[in-house]
């Protein structure tokens, strides 16, 4: 019987002194210990197993983060950071019963400082609660990820996450400026700054995309983007794949950089047809989804030329959404094309690489036929003018042996992806998905001098450890050899 | 296994071998800013970096370019494709404008260089070439050392080659100046400014985009003030200030241009010191000794400094 069963069964006349020393350091209520929640903290939204959570604690201030960082330090406890969970490589799984940080509680906006351009906000505050603030001043937060209604600023930093209109406005770490961090000896740090070029080594931009390796965001200043005088956005429908991704690359190759380009295959559209009715064409092998922004008149002549560059691909039908209604349902079925799968299969694994834009249309179709030889049903929908795949594959958990052809697949496509010249991950991070991928893109002398970064803002690799770096490259190994036998909740 | 970003450039070896793994060692470009961050050590033994365009896929809006390429080069062989990227042209070069991180008086029109840099090569302070980054637009694996990079003047790493983005040059571009007007109020009259300049007295503006935008944002300046076609930017004094866009165009008085929106100011004056924070300074000593424990990158120099 594990110790916290018999702890547990005893009642509260023994608590464990880590959990007594946070919730001394917090409120008793804000940090809990019970079984509903070490098992809703054990996983995040990806398909990997769970780990196992220690105490989670629910902080309100900087302060606070900085005495949970105390308090795990003391007791030489890891700590993992969480945002709203829907990560997609694992990255909030927690690896050694670590002490979980939920930063929900701290979801605030502070300042709109449309002076210097930028928002302080707190790490829980959801994305698509920023961009809905900040439209009626003019103003939005431009990284857009499909989970924007649920997913949390803090989590966008750790994952330096991107979205469909990061095509032309870049990712997270573009529109970061500055960030509170509590380190996790518990200082607390500013890195970056409001002004035009920060002095010192760009920490700020060391620590975006850190996915909670390095420590624990507090504040954050993004940068506010004005919102588009006029936007046109325009459905084309293609008889193949390759069609949809030529006519990406052409439109690029053209000289012009539209907000978003986004294709969907068929089985995709299908589904996502049934399930918002938002017109989509069902009889289409692919669809392409182009956003153009700006001024009246240049959106309207990149508009012009993208439905050219789509028709001299073989475009079968070009359509342009007629009112900001119209718009809007068409980008609804593209953001829940997700939760469409359910309508299919129970699971499904998303996955993130990759590729030059000319190599799209190639690696696709490696993308299908990988699935066809392991039995594994596959949807495409990506971010195509970044070369960001997304294939999904479908399958059902309770069948026997799915799992792991869905798994071998993925590997293949992950190599498929290298192979054309093209990287891991371009918005979802790497977590404990793809770690061991690491050493296949990265050499030794990279993978190390990716450590030496890290453990700078963690020399004892306390924070969310057993990610990122592969085996041998990290201090995980250590880490967990020593949390696990000497933690109380492993 | 073979790793995808291994290093295959002979000429990138030699540059590693030259460097080696023992004594006090620094990379001069065109020297255009060599004073920043302090000055070198006598002792240190300067080499240059590697020249020339390795690959420009225009299609792509990526470019592999060696670090002693200078940017005007680079510059050129863009333009021949109607690209360009975030480097300001000093008359330097490419490992040495990244190294420095000052971005361009266009900022608002090209971006700022720090998010132009996907991949970098270095050398480090063992001899071996590091890769850090990727070749394409957009990519989060691992750690971004590409980030912490540009504008450590080497004092980590000694570059060697980058792949930078390039974006499409404008169909139009037109300067305009006026004097007299209020240059917030210019910033907010027109969309997406390439640029916008104020010395105390006249407000510079670059519109870039469609001919026929340019043309209605033209029109909306006049609602601001009365504005003529400029030939570029005014002459920039030589000192370079960062402040926040806040304070930037509130900047005191003497010879001056202020980047409105943006924050730079080029002066006649240095910039006093500005404190660092402690806690960050902490974690740039760990950097230093975890890439340079016997600080023979670039001795004597400070990011920041």
């Amino acid at each position: 019987m594990r110790l916290l069963d018999r702890l547990t069964r005893r009642g509260a006349a023994v608590v464990d002194p880590l959990v007594a020393d946070l919730r001394a350091a917090l409120a008793p209520e804000r940090v809990r210990m019970d079984g509903a929640e070490r098992a809703l903290m054990a996983k995040d939204a990806s398909v990997f197993g769970g780990g196992v959570a220690g105490p989670t604690c629910f902080p309100t201030s900087t302060a606070e983060v900085q005495a949970i960082m105390r308090v795990a330090a003391r007791h030489d406890s890891p700590i993992v950071p969480r945002g709203a969970g829907t990560g997609l490589a694992g990255g909030a799984i927690p690896l050694g019963a670590p002490v979980v940080v939920s930063l929900q509680k701290m979801n605030r906006i502070l300042e709109i400082d449309e002076a210097n351009r930028i928002a302080w906000v707190e790490p829980g505050l959801i994305n698509l609660d920023l961009s809905r603030h900040l439209h009626p001043h003019g103003w939005h937060f431009a990284p857009d990820p499909s989970s924007q209604s649920v997913c949390t600023l803090g989590g966008n930093v750790a994952n330096n996450s991107g979205g469909p209109h990061c095509l032309a406005y870049g990712v997270t770490d573009a529109h970061i400026v500055a960030l509170e961090v509590v380190l996790p000896d518990g200082e607390a740090v500013m890195l970056g700054g409001l002004d035009a070029e920060p002095a010192g080594l760009d920490l700020r931009g060391a620590f975006v995309g850190g996915e909670g390796t390095l420590g624990i965001t507090t504040r954050i200043a993004v940068r506010l983007t004005r919102n588009p005088p006029a936007v046109r956005t325009l459905l084309l429908s293609f008889s193949s794949v390759r069609a949809a991704a030529q006519t990406v690359s052409d439109i690029i190759a053209a000289g012009i950089v539209p907000a978003a380009l986004e294709v969907m295959d068929q089985r995709i559209t299908v589904a996502v047809e049934n399930f918002v009715s938002a017109g989509y064409p069902t009889d289409a092998a692919a669809v392409l989804l182009a956003e153009i922004e700006g001024l009246e008149a240049g959106v309207d002549i990149d508009a012009a030329r993208i439905d050219e560059i789509g028709r001299a691909n073989g475009a079968t039908d070009v359509r342009r959404a007629g009112s900001d209604a119209e718009r809007e349902l068409l980008w609804k079925g593209r953001k829940t094309a997700f939760g469409a799968i359910a309508q299919l299969a129970p699971d499904y694994y998303l996955h993130d690489t990759v590729v030059p834009r000319s190599a799209l249309a190639d690696v696709l179709e490696e993308v299908y036929e990988i699935a066809d030889r392991h039995d594994v049903v596959v949807m495409n929908v990506f971010h195509a003018g970044d070369g960001n795949l997304h294939p999904l594959l479908l399958f059902d958990a309770r069948e026997e042996g799915t799992l792991e052809r869905v798994h071998a697949a993925g590997a293949e496509i992950l190599r498929a992806s290298l192979a054309a010249g093209g990287v891991l991950s371009g918005e979802h991070g790497i977590g404990v998905e793809k770690q061991r991928f690491m050493g296949e893109l990265f050499s030794d002398a990279d993978l190390e001098h990716q450590n030496r970064l890290r453990r700078a803002f963690d020399p004892l690799c306390r924070a969310n450890p057993g990610k990122v770096l592969p085996e041998g490259h990290s201090c995980a190994d250590i880490q967990q050899l020593r949390a696990v036998p000497t933690g109380v909740w492993g | 296994m073979t790793a995808s970003l291994a290093v295959t450039d002979p000429v990138l070896h030699d540059f590693a071998e030259d460097v080696g793994a023992a004594d006090p060692v620094a990379v001069a470009g065109g020297r255009t800013r060599w004073a920043v961050g302090g000055a070198l050590a006598d002792d240190a033994r300067i080499l240059a970096a590697p020249t020339g365009i390795v690959a420009y896929a225009a299609p792509e809006m990526t470019v592999q370019v060696r670090a002693g390429t200078t940017v005007a080069e680079l510059d050129a062989a863009l333009a021949s494709h109607g690209q360009r990227t975030a480097l300001p042209d000093r008359g330097g070069t490419v490992g040495g404008a990244i190294a420095v991180g000052e971005n361009a008086v266009e900022t608002l029109g090209r971006g700022r260089l720090r998010d132009a840099v996907l991949q970098v090569r270095y050398v480090s302070a063992e001899g071996e070439l590091v890769t850090g980054g990727g070749p394409v637009v957009k990519n989060v694996t691992g750690y971004n050392l590409p980030k912490l990079m540009t504008g450590s003047l080497g004092t980590l790493g000694l570059i060697a080659e980058v792949i930078l983005r390039t974006n499409p040059i404008p169909a139009a571009r037109q300067w305009l100046v006026a004097s007299e007007v209020d240059p917030m109020a210019v910033a907010d009259a027109v969309h997406a400014p390439g640029a916008v300049l104020f010395d105390g007295t006249s407000t510079w503006v670059l519109l870039e985009g469609h001919a026929p935008d340019l043309a209605a944002e033209t029109a909306a300046l006049g609602s601001v003030g009365s504005f003529a076609e400029a030939d570029g930017p005014p002459t920039l004094p030589p000192h370079r200030w960062s402040l926040t866009p806040a304070a930037a165009a509130a900047f005191p008085d003497g010879r001056f241009v202020a980047s409105i929106g943006v924050g730079t100011v080029w002066a006649d004056t240095p910039q006093p010191a500005r404190p660092a924070d402690t806690g960050a300074a902490a974690i740039a000593a760990r950097m230093k000794h975890n890439f340079d424990p016997t600080g023979r990158l670039n001795p004597g120099r400070q990011a920041g400094a």
